[in-house]
């Protein structure tokens, strides 16, 4: 039995790194076709370069209205404006759901996790009208605008879950020095919930950033195409004829969401080990 | 833990002593959300239900026209092919997709080595699956020259067109969402970590087999996570838009195989402008949506196992 146990121990991770391959090979295949010619791509199974083909780069950069840069370059100002939104609004209100006692919190509270299961789809049509008579469509507003009213009731959620665990004897001491509230939380709470505040940055940012339904419906005007809308603008005017380039774009706007990965995994893990929605 | 252990809590919790409110500086901490709450999602949530009386197509002024978008609801083919396309994705991804999920979280041990890399390369995909790129290549993958078939080809299989064919069209966009499933899988590790060892150590020292340590000690104290995941999975694949509608260009093609719910309603509200049958969909969604979750909290009371 116990000569067995390695052997185990290596079939298992023989299969694990087979499955791990398996799901991520479409990707990196994409990668590779990305540096392949056009009539290779369709060739070509594998993932071994013959030879380094970067002219899809050039051509998918210049290959719509504008340079692809500035498509990334509005997806960054709504990621970064979502983000800004989501942190001030989001710990706004979860300072008060975790610290504050006030008429109806509970109901209020319920209602706040009832918003985070609700579709867009129920509220996007009178959304789209009181914008469109804001005049708003066509502007990043639409996009940015809900974040600072911390819509986004999750990352509430998450805060809150945060606060609560944080010490309240720290609040006591300071009230008793003499602190309101919003001292309490400018100088005690939030400097505390860092790592709640880095999961929402950086879920805002793949979230944002991957969106495509609101982005689909408010942005219409090719110049203000953030790279979603952009690039599936660009897969209706190609049809088929260069692989090459959409996937070079397609890689493009992927790297931002695998830097952000990366960078925070463990934020990642964490937010949704603790709050479960992905 | 979660939202919905919360929810669940929230009726049983106690008052607390009754003290002086901080009514005041709750308003101000809450004004940006108060305001969300009536603009941007309740708000219109009632309006939409107002809108779906009407006939609207944001040039002339809304006008009621009492049911006749839910007696149109009835009779409208391709409302009742969406329907049929989306729960057939639900009821197919849904359970699949978490039971990768969970058969994953349990094949990657406490402390085992490489831990980290596996746990990562299982869910890179579910941060990559919502985006337009990935669409794009699925395009590609599945498509009649696509790489799926060059593989095939490899084994000597001959493929299909698997997305220009109705009768395969949706069965690669349920592969796409079971490709991610590293999300759930994340969590149920995380409920994984919560069983105390001694349990299964018990039970071995008593003769327990693996499986029937699987049946009566990780699935009953895990039933509460795989619950939490079913509710969630179900109520983001209702919702799912973006891969049907690059897959297909926006039509929900071929022959409406791969018709989304959230697709149509795109169709009739933000191509035709029919603003009100558009509520209408919407708001039947959101029913359809809180029947499913009320049955699987229904149906929970007779397999969620609560330890406390």
């Amino acid at each position: 039995m116990t000569d067995l146990k390695p052997v185990r121990a290596a079939a298992k991770h023989l299969g694990l790194m087979l499955l791990a391959f398996v799901m991520l090979y479409p990707v990196l295949w994409m990668v590779v076709s990305s540096l392949r010619p056009n009539n290779e791509i369709f060739r070509r199974p594998g993932l071994v370069l013959s030879s380094l083909h970067t002219q899809n780069y050039g051509q998918g950069w210049d290959a719509l209205a504008s340079p692809f840069g500035h498509y990334l370059l509005n997806s960054a100002i709504v990621v970064l404006g979502c983000i800004i939104g989501n942190l001030v609004s989001c710990s706004m209100a979860a300072y008060a759901f975790a610290r504050l006692d006030f008429t109806g919190k509970r109901v209020w509270f319920a209602i706040m996790l009832g918003t985070i299961m609700l579709p867009i789809h129920v509220i996007i049509v009178p959304q789209y009208i009181l914008f469109s008579q804001l005049d708003w469509i066509n502007t990043f507003l639409p996009l940015i605008a809900p974040k600072l009213l911390a819509t986004d009731a999750f990352f509430v959620f998450l805060m809150v879950q945060f606060i609560r665990g944080l010490p309240r004897e720290l609040d006591e001491a300071a009230r008793i020095d003499g602190c309101g509230h919003g001292r309490i939380f400018w100088q005690i709470i939030l400097p505390l919930m860092k790592p709640a505040l880095a999961t929402t940055v950086i879920f805002t940012f793949i979230w944002t950033w991957n969106d495509f339904f609101s982005q689909l419906i408010y942005l219409t005007d090719p110049d203000m195409y953030t790279v979603p809308v952009a690039l599936r603008s660009f897969v209706d005017s190609t049809v088929n004829t260069s692989w090459g380039a959409m996937f070079a774009m397609s890689v493009v706007s992927l790297v931002p969401v695998f830097l952000a990965f990366l960078l925070g995994q463990r934020y990642l893990v964490k937010g949704i080990a603790t709050t479960g929605i992905k | 833990m979660s939202a919905l252990g919360e929810l669940r809590h929230i009726r049983g919790s106690t008052r607390g002593s009754p003290r002086k409110r901080d009514n005041r500086a709750a308003l101000v901490f809450l004004l940006p959300w108060f305001g969300g709450l009536f603009f941007i999602t309740l708000g219109p949530v009632v309006a939409s239900l107002v809108l779906g009386f009407t006939d609207y197509n944001l040039i002339q002024p809304p006008e009621f026209n009492g049911v006749d978008n839910f007696t149109r609801v009835l009779s409208d083919e391709r409302l009742h092919q969406a329907l049929r396309v989306t729960f057939t994705y639900v009821v197919v991804s849904v359970p699949v997709q978490l039971a990768c999920a969970l058969g994953l979280a349990m094949l990657l041990d406490r402390g085992m080595r490489g831990m980290a890399f596996y746990r990562s390369a299982f869910y890179l995909p579910s941060l990559l699956g919502s985006s337009v790129a990935i669409a794009v290549l699925w395009r590609q993958i599945f498509g009649a020259d696509g790489l799926v078939n060059r593989l095939l080809a490899v084994v000597g299989i001959e493929g299909r067109g698997w997305i220009s064919d109705p009768g395969t069209a949706l069965s690669t966009l349920i592969v796409l969402n079971v490709w991610t499933f590293g999300a759930p899988m994340i969590i149920f590790l995380a409920g994984l970590r919560q069983i105390p060892v001694m349990y299964y150590e018990a039970a071995a020292t008593d003769g327990a087999s693996r499986w029937t340590q699987f049946w009566r000690i990780t699935l009953p104290l895990l039933s509460p996570i795989i619950f939490f995941n079913l509710v969630l999975q179900i109520i983001h694949a209702f919702q799912s838009f973006t891969q049907a509608f690059v897959v297909s260009g926006g039509t929900g093609g071929p022959s409406d195989s791969t018709l989304f719910y959230t697709l149509y309603l795109y169709q009739r509200g933000f191509n035709s402008f029919d603003m009100g049958y558009a509520s209408a969909l919407a708001w039947l969604l959101l029913m359809i949506i809180a029947a499913f979750t009320a049955v699987n909290f229904w149906a929970a009371k007779y397999w969620v196992f609560y330890d406390d």
